[in-house]
């Protein structure tokens, strides 16, 4: 019987508490329910003004859609819990369930903290808080002009950002004697004042707010000091007040001054009962950032899913922070107004406005914090240097005078257990290992494995430096990048002309790559426009890759070859005397393909069009063998004739190539069907093969017989053959939509987390709950077929493309052949000497 | 060869309209095999030998061209290789490369400029 885990809140602490329990395995002991007051799924609040510009959520969520249901994770949104009945243990929500716990993480955050002045209820004053505090404010924005931010805090600042980019007069008002009066001092805050000022925000310092103006709507501020500020509309962003009512009317203890009380384990005064992130009173310490958070959520969630072990301890959160301001960098660390005993070394260039404070202990050795305004550049240094402990050069004031090294050989000596990422406590080795492990070869891909860098984003110089020297020692330097004119993996290309209905190469380009594309590009593009609408490809001719262009595969001397459709194997003697004949005509050599089909090879590029007319005539069709494409499926006799066979392998077979012909895929395709274990199709050996057993057929996917030959392995046993099918299905929309140019099933298959269990759980079941959506893709492949080469010759037009020269109807001079064991072969190419003119 | 630099001599080939968007053809000039691509992309014109200088094979003009940093070029069909369309060096780094050929457009005709017809060789 799994145990009941309830988190109250989902916001960015109590979904990455979510994430960490899924992590460190607790799906298998715990039944996990995730309550969010919100309408919407966890989202990125920190880089919450963004929406102002974007207006998207989906840039913001923390996580896919389908993320909960993949973890097993219930989401129950707009539904807040009402009461905790701390002796029957039970959850009351909003929407009158009752949830029974056996552990409860209160995670309900914090909510804005209003200062209570007269008026401060008037129309047009708002709080800077979630999606929908936006969506309001910009609405009200449209009918006002001025509008002032109260608070000069970090959120403050955004916001303040966020107005000036709506072209409004934009006002902070700040009640302290300085901005950011917790990270920066006197002269740090000058200075970010006159940088701010110069951009067009107008600071307010020192000013305590009276009240608010205006009749019914808000029309200005009135402060303690007699002056007034005319503003239609203000927005509060002042602090925060964790959200503790409903722990304190449940009975769970909170501190005096607000948040609730919990010890290093993150312990409540109720037995099971937790609280972490902005909820939770710390010895003394309300933290109004995400890391800590963060941190407390990886803490508990370790200590509930390891019982037995040694718990971990949460011992208080660096306050470090780096940020853009409105174009400024605005940088704080450690003890950073210097409020124990310590040295300052300080340097102020007004010119520049560039500020920087080293606090260093008495004896000059350690760092003890610091503050960097207008260049931030040396913050990851510094922030390493601190955090480790690290001595200090003879000189420190080097570190922030002249230029500080950025890529530091300071981080070379740096021990594996540095903390690199300090919001989300990764070190050095844990960035090492990832990178080692094969698992990420770029800064995006180190980020989604470690989970560094995704906080403040003050570690990425660091991340991108370990990056870089760990790739240069291993020899490569990798990207995903399809190449220089996309930014975007084929995988993440697909998606978009899936999403944004792109149907060309030169939309896809215009709108999301640059320069002019190359043969990488192109046919990679073509591919995925194939793999989506299945439109004839000779629509986006100059884009394929060279076999796709002329339907045809390019071989020595610059003749084609040509593989009409053979399904399964199967041919009648019509037939082959059809195929003999056509061979015959047009002086083609002639082999047996390893995949069960009849190759005619030697065909010039004119003669294209003509060979494939009387092929068509005779009822063949393109086998495609030119193209990424499903080809072939091989099959042995099976239970028709063999005296051994136990299915029907031909026939099946015969189905499975029809079904697939063509597809278009990120590499070839192809499959066999076995009648019985012997294996006589060699089904292993494809990128699906089928084997036929007592009860019906064994699917084997990920095998090939390429560079790196590998044996399918198998993914569901003893299906009928509506099941097998519809397991392909699923199984090839989701290589073709998620794998990368030119790599095949097998490599594909190691490369995907969690190997063939992660491919079973998607595909049998449907853990990621898209197959389908996987389905109803590949029946619009399968329903769209058609021969691409019947196209071709019923279109003058399509077959003029065939001739070698453009101004002339004469065939290529150069291409000679000769004869070897009673067929003809091309000429060999030069040895050695380079073919001159 | 007469290398001396003088005004080409500029040699019709076919209407524009024959000649594929972003794509090229192959035109046979006084017995030459020249590969010329509608760069359209770009609004340019580029011609060059259709051979591929490594295998000898008669197949530039079937290769897909874009550009590497800007520079305009082919990638040869056979082993993808690419070839700078402006000076006909070899981008992917081997020793060889192919000659090239400046494009005319006039009336809706595309002309190849090549020096002392017929006198080659």
């Amino acid at each position: 019987m799994k145990r009941k885990l309830v988190i109250l809140g989902n916001g960015m602490v109590g979904h990455r508490f979510a994430e960490k329990i899924a992590e460190y395995g607790g799906a298998e002991k715990f039944e996990v329910t995730i309550l969010g007051e919100e309408p919407r799924r966890a989202y990125d609040r920190v880089h919450l003004s963004d929406y102002f510009t974007n207006r998207s959520a989906d840039s913001l969520y923390l996580s896919p859609s389908d993320w909960y249901r993949a973890n097993g994770i219930r989401l129950l949104l707009s539904e807040p819990a009402i009461s905790i009945d701390t002796v029957s243990r039970k959850v009351i929500t909003s929407a009158g369930t009752e949830l029974p716990f056996d552990e409860l993480v209160l995670a309900t955050g914090s909510s804005a903290f209003v200062p209570n002045f007269e008026g401060v209820d008037k129309q047009g004053v708002f709080v800077y808080r979630t999606i929908e505090d936006l969506e309001k404010i910009m609405t009200y924005a449209k009918q006002v002009s001025k509008v002032a931010v109260l608070g000069g805090g970090l959120l403050g600042l955004e916001a303040a950002k966020a107005v000036l980019d709506m072209g409004k007069e934009s006002h902070v008002v700040e009640f302290a004697s300085r901005l950011m009066p917790r990270q920066l001092d006197e002269a740090a805050s000058s200075v970010l004042k006159s940088k701010i000022e110069s951009l067009g925000v107008r600071i307010h310092l020192n000013k305590e707010t009276k009240q608010a103006l205006g009749d019914s709507s808000f029309q200005g501020l009135e402060f303690v000091d007699g002056s007034v500020l005319e503003v239609e509309m203000l927005i509060i962003s002042a602090g925060i007040r964790p959200r503790d009512e409903l722990a304190k009317n449940s009975g769970i203890e909170v501190g005096q001054r607000g948040g609730v009380l919990v010890d290093d384990e993150l312990r409540t005064n109720v037995y099971g009962v937790y609280a972490i992130g902005e909820v939770a009173l710390h010895k003394g310490m309300i933290y109004g950032l995400v890391a800590p958070g963060y941190e407390m959520a990886e803490t508990l969630a370790y200590n509930l899913c390891s019982p037995g072990q040694k718990t971990k301890s949460y011992a208080g959160s660096d306050l470090s922070t780096k940020l853009k301001l409105i174009g400024v960098d605005v940088a704080s660390f450690g003890d950073a107004l210097g409020q124990t005993e310590h040295l300052p070394i300080a340097y102020t260039n007004p010119r520049t406005g560039v500020y920087k404070k080293l606090v260093i202990s008495p004896d000059g050795k350690k760092l003890k914090g610091g503050i960097l305004v207008g260049d931030a550049d040396a913050y990851s240094t510094l922030l390493t240097l601190y955090l480790n402990n690290v001595e200090l050069p003879a000189e420190p004031e080097s570190l922030i005078v002249g230029t500080p090294s950025k890529e530091g050989s300071a981080f070379g000596s740096l021990p594996d257990e540095a903390k690199i990422c300090s919001c989300n406590n990764v070190s050095k080795g844990d960035l090492l290992g990832a990178i080692r492990s094969g698992s990420c070869s770029d800064l995006k891909g180190l980020k989604e494995c470690t989970k560094a860098g995704t906080g403040c984003g003050g570690c990425i110089p660091q991340m991108n430096s370990i990056l870089k020297e760990e790739l240069r020692a291993q020899g490569k330097v990798v990207t995903e990048h399809v190449c220089e004119h996309f930014k975007y993996s084929r995988q993440e290309l697909f998606q978009i002309a899936k999403v944004k209905g792109i149907r060309s190469f030169e939309e896809m380009i215009r709108t999301h790559g640059m320069g002019n594309g190359c043969e990488v590009c192109k046919p990679a593009v073509a591919s995925i426009i194939a793999s989506i609408y299945n439109e004839p490809i000779q629509k986006h001719r100059e884009i394929q890759d060279t076999n796709d262009k002329y339907l045809a595969n390019i071989q020595r001397g610059g003749t084609y070859s040509v593989i009409p459709r053979i399904p399964g194997g199967e041919i009648t003697p019509d037939k082959l005397i059809v195929i003999g004949q056509i061979a015959k005509k047009y002086d083609l050599y002639c082999k047996i393909t390893g995949g069960q089909r009849i190759d005619l090879l030697g065909a010039r590029m004119e003669q294209l069009p003509d060979i494939w007319k009387d092929l068509v005539e005779e009822g063949f069709e393109s086998g495609h063998a030119y193209g990424k494409a499903m080809r072939t499926v091989k099959s042995c006799v099976g239970s028709t004739w063999c005296r051994y066979g136990v299915q029907d392998s031909t026939a099946f077979a015969i189905r499975i190539e029809e079904r697939y012909r063509g597809i278009r895929a990120p590499h070839k395709l192809k499959s066999a069907v076995s009648g019985c274990i012997r294996e006589c199709a060699e089904a292993r050996g494809k990128d699906f093969g089928i084997i036929a057993t007592e009860k019906g057929w064994n699917l084997y996917v990920g095998g090939n017989g390429g560079v790196n030959p590998k044996h399918a392995i198998l993914l569901a046993a003893d299906l009928d053959e509506e099941t097998c099918v519809k397991y392909i299905d699923r199984f090839m929309m989701f290589y073709i939509r998620t794998a990368d140019k030119l790599v095949r099933t097998s490599a594909w298959l190691e490369q995907l987390e969690g190997g063939i269990e992660y491919l079973k759980d998607v595909i049998i079941n449907d853990r990621l709950g898209i197959n389908k959506a996987l389905e109803e893709e590949m029946d619009n492949l399968v329903g769209t077929y058609i021969c691409e080469w019947k196209d071709v010759v019923e279109d003058p037009e399509k077959q003029k493309k065939y001739k070698h020269f453009v101004n002339s109807e004469d065939p290529d001079p150069t291409v000679c052949f000769i004869e070897e064991r009673g067929q003809k072969r091309p000429v060999d190419w030069p040895k050695k000497e380079l073919v001159s003119n | 060869m007469n290398t001396t630099a003088k005004e080409p001599v500029w040699i019709p080939v076919s209407a524009v309209s024959e000649f594929p968007e972003d794509g090229g053809v192959c035109a046979k000039v006084y017995g030459e095999q020249i590969a010329i691509f509608h760069f359209s992309s770009r609004n340019e014109w580029f011609a060059c030998e259709n051979k591929c200088p490594h295998t000898g094979d008669m197949v530039l003009a079937r290769g897909m061209i874009g550009d590497s940093q800007g520079e305009p070029k082919v990638a040869c069909p056979m082993h993808k290789k690419s070839f700078s369309l402006r000076t006909g060096a070899c981008i992917s780094g081997e020793e060889y490369s192919i000659k090239t050929y400046p494009v005319h457009i006039e009336d809706g005709t595309v002309y190849i400029g090549i020096e002392s017809p017929g006198t080659q060789g």
